[in-house]
Order: structure tokens, then sequence, then C-alpha cells
């Protein structure tokens, strides 16, 4: 099966640093797929590196088959990568509706518009409406961001990559620091994700990571340590000494 | 970048997006009517009232890229000084005379320095950007501080002439058709910087002040898009520093520099940063008090201004706008 996102032997370093050793990576087409590993593994490095944030030492990444190895960040979400941030990067004092409504309309091509106001872009809002509905933020359209509780603003997170109806999503700790009361809302939003997205998330949460995720990729030191199902995963001696070598050492 | 007061929501701000209502309050129309009535009610002041309808388009163009955009300047005056000098050139040296060419001829030239000095300055940011935006206006000072047999130097470039507007409104002794003139072209200016800040286009300015890194990761050609708004606010100031010249007659070296730079931030922050209608108030207020203190203390104005900044910045800072709204929105709330 042809991979949506792939990595060849991608490395990179800071000096004597390696963060990212030989990865080798792919991404099935509509994959639920997640990259776990200790603190420091390399996991946002990662991240980074595919979405063009860094430029890797050496190494390829390929969107869809072709090469995007050197493409600035822009280029790479033109052509269908989308992704969330682990600390909120929102437009914290403009309406939800407007985060999302800015993805949408630079997906559109209308976002440089200067004549006809934006408010007669009725295709743009509708469809952001809709996509708030889908996330249950409907009755929340209007209010600023930052008076939303934590929570509805890591869905608000997730909307703006959504408004960018890409083909591969990269989740970079949805459910960082919402309390697991409210975990199960993020976890029912991931579930309801349309299914020809390729998702991959990058999780602390081990139970939301297993109920999750199909496949699971182990980072350790900034190599892939194995790959599985999280059943395989969870069975895996290496996972555990990584994971119980980090936490009591 | 986010450093600015937050615009309320609703009320006298102005923020554009894709819920705001784009379409012109009656409120808005009060600046025209005083303007208007001004004309007819306040004959002796006419010339003063050109000079802050001047200064109000000048600081709107800052609002666009300083309000909505989140681009710090100290160096806009190099766009209003290049204008004013572009058409005092033409009027007083090369016998262009007619007023709409030569402020055609200060936009273009505003503009395209926009454009180059906007694409070479805009990949920094902060401090950076604050202190090669003041180096470039400095420049254009010295330039024209050195190259007097065209500018005029420090003596400025006096006898610029100036034909009829359209060929049928001379500039009289009286200021009106300076007056008219300005408010014209402020109504043509305030429209499209209207219009632009409720467009997809600034939606998206606001959108890369609120959080750059985000307009990034939606795929926005964020330097593009500031490069353009930045070549847009710097037309519009070449447009107002040209204004300037055409209604005095006369261009001198006070156009370009510090001074009129900081003296516009002064202007825009006391009416309110990021609100269209804080480039109103801000102008108005602070030339008439400068206008009243200059002539009851000549000495001391300049503390009179200063304390008003200070208690703007401490107080309000919002700007009196701000005020307004804050004002008007306990108003609002049902007794309590």
């Amino acid at each position: 099966m042809n991979a949506i996102l792939e990595t060849r032997a991608l490395c990179k370093s800071f000096g004597a640093l390696v963060v990212a050793d030989n990865v080798e990576f792919r991404l099935a087409p509509g994959a639920r797929h997640a990259l776990i590993g200790p603190n420091g593994a390399g996991k946002t490095t990662l991240l980074n590196l595919i979405t063009g944030r860094i430029e890797p030492t050496s190494g390829e990444i390929l969107l869809g088959g072709e090469p995007i190895t050197g493409l600035r960040p822009a280029a790479r979400v033109k052509r269908g990568l989308g992704r969330t941030f682990q600390i909120n990067t929102l437009f914290r004092q403009l309406p939800v509706i407007d985060n999302v409504a800015l993805a949408i309309a630079e997906r559109d091509g209308v976002a440089g518009g200067m004549f006809r106001p934006a408010s007669r872009q009725r295709a743009v809002i509708e469809e952001a409406l809709a996509l708030l509905a889908t996330l249950g933020l409907a009755d929340d359209a209007r209010a600023r961001v930052a008076d939303l509780p934590y929570g509805k603003q890591r869905l608000v997170e997730i909307a703006i990559a959504l408004g960018l109806k890409p083909k591969v999503l990269l989740l970079d700790e949805p459910a960082a620091g919402v309390p697991s009361l409210e975990s199960h809302r993020i976890l029912e939003v991931l579930d309801g994700l349309p299914r020809d997205i390729a998702i991959l998330i990058i999780e602390h949460d081990m139970d939301l990571v297993f109920r999750f995720a199909q496949r699971i990729t182990v980072l350790s030191q900034g190599a892939v340590l194995t790959e599985g199902t999280p059943a395989e995963i969870g069975a895996n001696e290496a996972v555990r000494q990584v994971y119980l070598g980090e936490r009591h050492g | 970048m986010s450093a600015l007061p937050p615009a309320a929501a609703g009320s006298a701000a102005h923020t554009g997006g894709y819920v705001a209502d784009p379409r012109i309050r009656w409120q808005e129309w009060l600046p025209w009517v005083l303007a208007v009535a001004a004309f007819f009610g306040a004959p002796d002041y006419l010339s003063l009232g050109a000079r802050i309808l001047i200064f109000i388009l000048f600081a709107l163009s800052l609002d666009l890229i300083l309000g909505y955009a989140g681009i710090i300047t100290l160096g806009h005056s190099a766009f209003f000084g290049v204008g004013a000098y572009v058409a005092g050139i033409l009027g007083a040296k090369l016998g262009v005379t007619d007023p709409l060419v030569q402020l055609a001829a200060a936009a273009a030239a505003a503009g395209v320095l926009g454009v180059v000095t906007g694409a070479i300055i805009l990949r920094t940011t902060g401090l950076t950007l604050l202190m090669l935006t003041l180096a470039i206006t400095l420049v254009f000072l010295e330039i024209a501080n050195k190259a007097t047999s065209i500018t005029g130097g420090a003596d400025g470039l006096a006898g610029v002439v100036v034909a009829p507007v359209l060929g049928l409104f001379r500039f009289d002794l009286y200021g009106k058709t300076a007056y008219l003139y300005s408010l014209a072209v402020l109504f043509v200016g305030w429209w499209l910087v209207r219009r632009l800040i409720y467009s997809p286009f600034g939606a998206s300015l606001t959108g890369i002040r609120e959080n750059a890194v985000r307009m990034h990761a939606v795929g926005a050609p964020v330097y593009a898009r500031m490069v353009a708004v930045y070549a847009i606010s710097a037309t519009l100031a070449g447009i107002a520093g040209a204004l300037l010249t055409q209604t005095h007659q006369f261009v001198g070296l006070n156009v370009l520099g510090l001074e009129p730079s900081g003296e516009l931030l002064i202007m825009l922050i006391l009416g309110g940063v990021g609100r269209i209608y804080g480039a109103f108030v801000g102008p108005f207020v602070y030339l008439i008090a400068q206008d009243y203190l200059a002539k009851q203390f000549p000495e001391y104005w300049y503390f009179g201004i200063g304390l008003i900044l200070v208690l703007v910045v401490l107080f309000a800072r919002g700007g009196i706008l701000g005020i307004v709204d804050a004002a008007l929105a306990r108003l609002r709330r049902p007794s309590a």
C-alpha cells in the first residue's frame, strides 16, 4: 500500500546532538496512527521536520508520493498537510468562527481579497459554522477564543486544522492540559473525524492513544524503536524498558 | 505582537472579520458632518482644519499597519516625507503643477518605497524592525538635508506651485479650497481603508497580528501580506505628505525623521489603536491641544501634551475611544 506520508532516512542534528536518527516512517491513507515515546524522544522534532518548521540535515519527506523536503511550511499546507499545536496557537482575541474562517479562506484562496467584505464570503462562513457544529462548538461561534474554557480552546485548535481539509492531520498532544474528566470529549471528536483523513497523533495520555490508534510508532532518542498494533506495543518489552527507564531514572 | 490593547468587540472598535457587519453605522458619519459644519462654522480655523484632516489620513495609514497588522514603526514619516517632497519638487522645480498629478506621483513614489523597504525590513520583528524603520526615515532626512539643489535643504522648498484643483478651484488665502480638497482626499482614503479592514485581507492581517505562527500553519503567505499592507499604508502616508505640501505650498525637513513619526504615534495612541476612528480623534485632539497650548504657554506646551499621553498610557490603554467604549458599555448594562 502506498503511504500518504513517508519519511526516508530522515536525520536532523544540532552539532553533536542527534534529534532525528535515520527515521523511516510511513503513514497509510486514512490511518489512525500514534507516535509515542518518552520526553525528549524527538516526537515534536519529527513533527516540525514534517511540517517544515525545521529543515532536515539529510533524508527525504514525501506527501502523497511526492517529495516535499525543501518546501516552505505554507506550501506543504497547500498540499494537504495540516497540524495542531501542543500549546494553544490560536487567534485569542478573535471570535471562534474567525479562527476557523481564516483557515478555510486560505484553503479556498479567497483570503487575499481586499474589496468585498469578509462577511459576504458566505461559503466560507457556512463551512466554518458547519465545522464548528460537528465539534459541538456551534454555540460558541461568536465567543472570543480567550473567553472559552481551556478544553474548548483545544477543540478550536483542531477545528482550525480541519478547516484546511487536510489529507494528513498531525495532532500534537491534542489533550495536553485537558483534565482527564474532559479528555473523553477530545477522544469523541477524534473518533468522529472523517475517515479519509490520515491522522498522526502525538500524545502522552496512553489511555487515549490505545483507544484511538490502530498503529503505534515508538520513538526513543530520535530513532524509531518499534512499530506495531496497540496490542503488540503493549506487550513489547523494549517499549516498557524505555518508559520505565525514563520514569524511574 | 499582541502587546496592543485588545479592541473591544462591537462598540466603537472596528475589528473587521467574518462576522463583523461591514455596513457603515450612523455614528461613522459624525466626523464628516462635523468637518462640513466646521467649514461653515469656523472659517478662521480652516488652515488648522486642513492640517488636522491631513494628519488624520496619515494616522489612518499608520493604524492600518500598527493597529491591524501589528507592524510597529518609528519610521512612517519616511513615506509622508517622500510624498511631501515629490509633490514639492514637482511643483517648485519641474513645473508639474496639477494637484492630482502631484498627488498621484507622490502616492506612487511612496508606494514603491513601501514595497522596497517593506520587502527588506519585514523579515525582521520587534526591536530590530523598529530600529530599521527609524533608520530609513533618518536616511531620507539626511538626503533631503544634503541634496539642497533639489530639496532646498534646511531652508526648505518654497514656492511650490499648485494649479487649481480640476482646473476650477484655486487654492485661496483663507484655506477654503485646501480644506475641502483635503477633506475629499481623506474621505476617499477612509473609504478604502475601511473597505480593506472589513475584507478577508483585513481579517488575515488581524490574524497575523494575533498569531503569525498559526497564520503560517494555515498556509497564509504572511510575509507577502505584510509587504502588501505596508505598501498600501506607505501610499496613503505619501498622499498625506503631498497634501501637506500642497496646502502650505512649502515643504521643509520637519516632514522627515523621528519627530513626525513619534508625533503621529502619539496621536494614534491618544485616539485609540486598531479601531479606525482613533485615527480621527487622536489628531483632532492633539493638534487642537497643541494649537491652544502653544498660544497660551509657548514655552511649556509640550508639557501639556506629555501629561495627556502619560494619562492615556496609564489609565486608558485603548485611547480616548477606549474610554468612550467603556463608558458606553457601562451605560448599556442594566443598572446594577
